[in-house]
């Protein structure tokens, strides 16, 4: 597809989501708002595992890091909880520049390994700042986390009241309308920065990285320095996308970003394609929304049972579905969701075109080429 | 002075049977290239069918059914899922295996629910006394079973074909292929092998001092994963090393928790596995016994 039509989706996409809220109930909002939080992650993690190949499972830790952040920073203080009560706009900059600055901190060990020794490094940050979030509870709130103060800019609030009520075209904007234009506007940012990258001088050195280290120091890419930008951005993405999920719960807590989170992103640009941007974003809608629409709407769905009856209760049954999903795109699905899409296109055009930045280099199935001994 | 001397037993023999799932992580990875993930759900299965079936066709026959059922899991997923990988290589690989960890890992707790399924092993919850130090005998037995392994492990590596085999594929497995080795039986060997000790480890993991099969048994062989990657990605005696090294840590790091509490916060024997692996990564990426990696840039 060349540019202008790609353009013109991109656009439509935008007018629909922007409309949205004049038609959806408090539900769809709300799951909306969840799915563009764990979007921006997704985008981030495909940066650093489709585009630059490495492999982290410590994305949850970023998001969380960014989260608390936000909390801390906006919150005021209270008898059980300290707080810096700073603006929340500046809450949200701190956010993506903490978790930014923590993933620049982990990058000695990002720069020395790669691939899945990176993702086993990463596995132990996850547990670290659980471990952390629960201990620190002067700040983080300890096991029962603690609330978020809403966003807002001077005069106006992202929340139910200032102003008390505010309507457009007779629908009344309540705290989560609000919230949506605000989430729109930075996934619009994020993904259209995210592509830019991609398709840049820096996203391809990620890419020269990922497909031969020695071919791409031989370029005169720096391995070292181009693994750690990709570990950055995807850290500052990451804590973004925690800072907006405190947003959309009002509240922070240590489960939320647990272990299961960061599969859950990784799930998600899986499914939608390594590598893909716009794959990553249709992932998190998949993963985000499915286990909050089976639960809701449970009660008509003939073969899902009540939570804790002993039958297939909603998460369950979304955990099953999603898993199987991930096996058979591997296994059928050459390039995920975003590959599918791609080859479809050729397929109905007719055209062959160039191969493109994010489709992995097919390897060898490796048989511990990483060592020798 | 006992109570120090049983922590650091203690943390031995669970560090042996740390380093029995640590082995089987360094042997699915050093045969087919691949970061099992679902290693942890494989050490629930076996743990859980003991555990159904100990009533009906007895304690024994019920291990060799666990036994064999974690090894036929491991060669299924080797070869209906691995193999036909639709792009393979260790990133997509390991993905994969995230997937099947979800559906086996939930299936099994959604069967265990919120009980917790006695294994009915014949040691029971009896102990050992060796002076004024108390260890239950399910450890003891434990470690004994583990050295047993190892050595079992060590005949087939170094006196075998199959073994030899194995690890001529791991070194090189298009040459190997050439030299008439099977690869997709090397593979199937490693991923069976691998079943069956994580089976092995997953009943000492579920028996007294543990109180039973519950599905964070599954979280728990995670912790075998600092153990392996300490020891080195692609070594057998690394997973040893490893293992006892975490165990050891763990166990004193939980049994001094009063102690450490102030400074290092409550709970810190889950994370301090992690901590470990990741100060010795920054030291020696490849681990204190594993190769070195062969591009350098």
């Amino acid at each position: 597809m060349s540019d202008a039509p790609r353009k013109l989706v991109g656009l439509v996409l935008l007018l629909v989501a922007l409309a949205l809220p004049f038609v959806l109930t408090d539900f769809w909002l709300q799951t909306g708002l969840f799915v563009m939080a764990t979007a921006i992650g997704a985008v981030g993690l495909t940066l650093l595992v489709g585009v630059a190949g490495q492999l982290s499972l410590g994305h949850a830790a970023f998001a969380a890091i960014g989260a608390y952040v936000y909390a801390f920073t906006t919150g005021e203080s209270t008898t059980t909880v300290e707080g810096l009560g700073l603006p929340p706009l500046l809450g949200l900059v701190l956010a993506a520049l903490v978790a930014a600055g923590v993933g620049a901190a982990f990058s000695p060990i990002a720069g020395r390994l790669r691939g899945i020794y990176l993702g086993l490094a990463t596995l132990g940050l996850v547990f670290v700042v659980r471990h952390l979030l629960v201990n620190l509870d002067q700040w983080t709130g300890g096991f029962v986390g603690r609330s978020v103060e809403p966003f807002a800019v001077p005069g106006f609030s992202f929340s139910n009241r200032d102003p008390d009520y505010l309507a457009v075209a007779g629908v009344e904007f309540e705290g989560l309308h609000r919230l949506w234009y605000l989430f729109v506007l930075l996934a619009v940012v994020a993904i259209w920065l995210a592509s830019n990258m991609r398709n840049g001088r820096t996203g391809r050195a990620w890419a020269n990285v990922r497909d031969s280290e020695t071919a791409a120091a031989a370029m005169g890419v720096g391995v070292a320095g181009a693994k750690r930008s990709a570990f950055v951005v995807s850290s500052a993405y990451a804590g973004v996308a925690g800072a907006m999920l405190a947003l959309a719960y009002g509240r922070v807590a240590p489960d939320v970003f647990s272990l299961t989170a960061s599969v859950d992103y990784l799930v998600m640009i899986v499914l939608g394609g390594l590598g893909s941007v716009a794959g990553a974003v249709v992932g998190a809608v998949f993963v985000t929304s499915l286990p909050l629409v089976l639960a809701q709407y449970s009660s008509a769905l003939p073969f899902l049972a009540a939570p804790g009856s002993g039958g297939l209760d909603p998460s369950t049954a979304s955990r099953i579905v999603y898993g199987l999903a991930i096996i058979a795109v591997l296994v059928f699905l050459r390039g995920g969701l975003a590959g599918g899409a791609r080859r479809l296109r050729e397929r109905l055009t007719g055209s062959t075109p160039v191969p493109p930045v994010d489709r992995p280099v097919a390897e060898e199935p490796s048989r511990s080429k990483e060592t020798t001994r | 002075m006992s109570y120090f001397l049983e922590q650091v037993l203690n943390g031995l023999s669970y560090g042996l049977v740390l380093s029995l799932i640590a082995a089987g992580f360094a042997i699915v990875f050093t045969s087919t290239g691949v970061l099992n993930f679902a290693h942890g759900s494989v050490v629930l299965l076996g743990a859980y069918l003991v555990a159904v079936l100990h009533d009906t066709i007895g304690f024994w026959p019920a291990v060799l059914v666990g036994l064999v059922g974690a090894a036929v899991v491991g060669v299924a997923i080797n070869a209906l899922l691995v193999r036909n990988l639709a792009d393979p290589n260790p990133g997509t690989a390991a993905i994969l295996m995230l997937g099947v960890d979800i559906v086996l890992l939930t299936e099994l707790t959604r069967r265990i629910g919120n009980q917790v399924l006695t294994l009915g092993a014949p040691w029971g919850a009896s102990v050992v006394r060796l002076g004024d130090v108390t260890l239950p005998t399910g450890r003891v037995l434990a470690a004994a079973v583990t050295l047993v392994a190892f050595g079992a492990l060590w005949y087939l590596f170094s006196r075998t074909d199959l073994g030899v085999g194995m690890r001529a594929a791991a070194a090189d497995g298009p040459t190997a292929s050439l030299m008439g080795i099977r690869l997709s039986r090397t593979a199937a060997t490693g991923w069976a092998l691998a079943g069956i000790l994580a089976a092995v480890a997953g009943i000492f993991l579920t028996s007294f001092p543990a109180p039973g099969v519950a599905p964070t048994v599954a979280l728990s062989a995670f912790a075998a994963i600092p153990a392996w990657v300490l020891g080195g990605f692609d070594s057998v005696p690394g997973a040893v090393v490893g293992g006892l090294l975490i165990g050891l840590t763990s166990a004193l790091v939980t049994g001094y928790e009063a102690d450490l509490e102030p400074f290092l916060g409550a709970g810190f024997g889950e994370v301090a596995p992690y901590v470990v692996m990741i100060v010795v990564l920054l030291v020696r990426p490849s681990g204190l016994l594993g190769s070195k990696e062969a591009v350098r840039v």
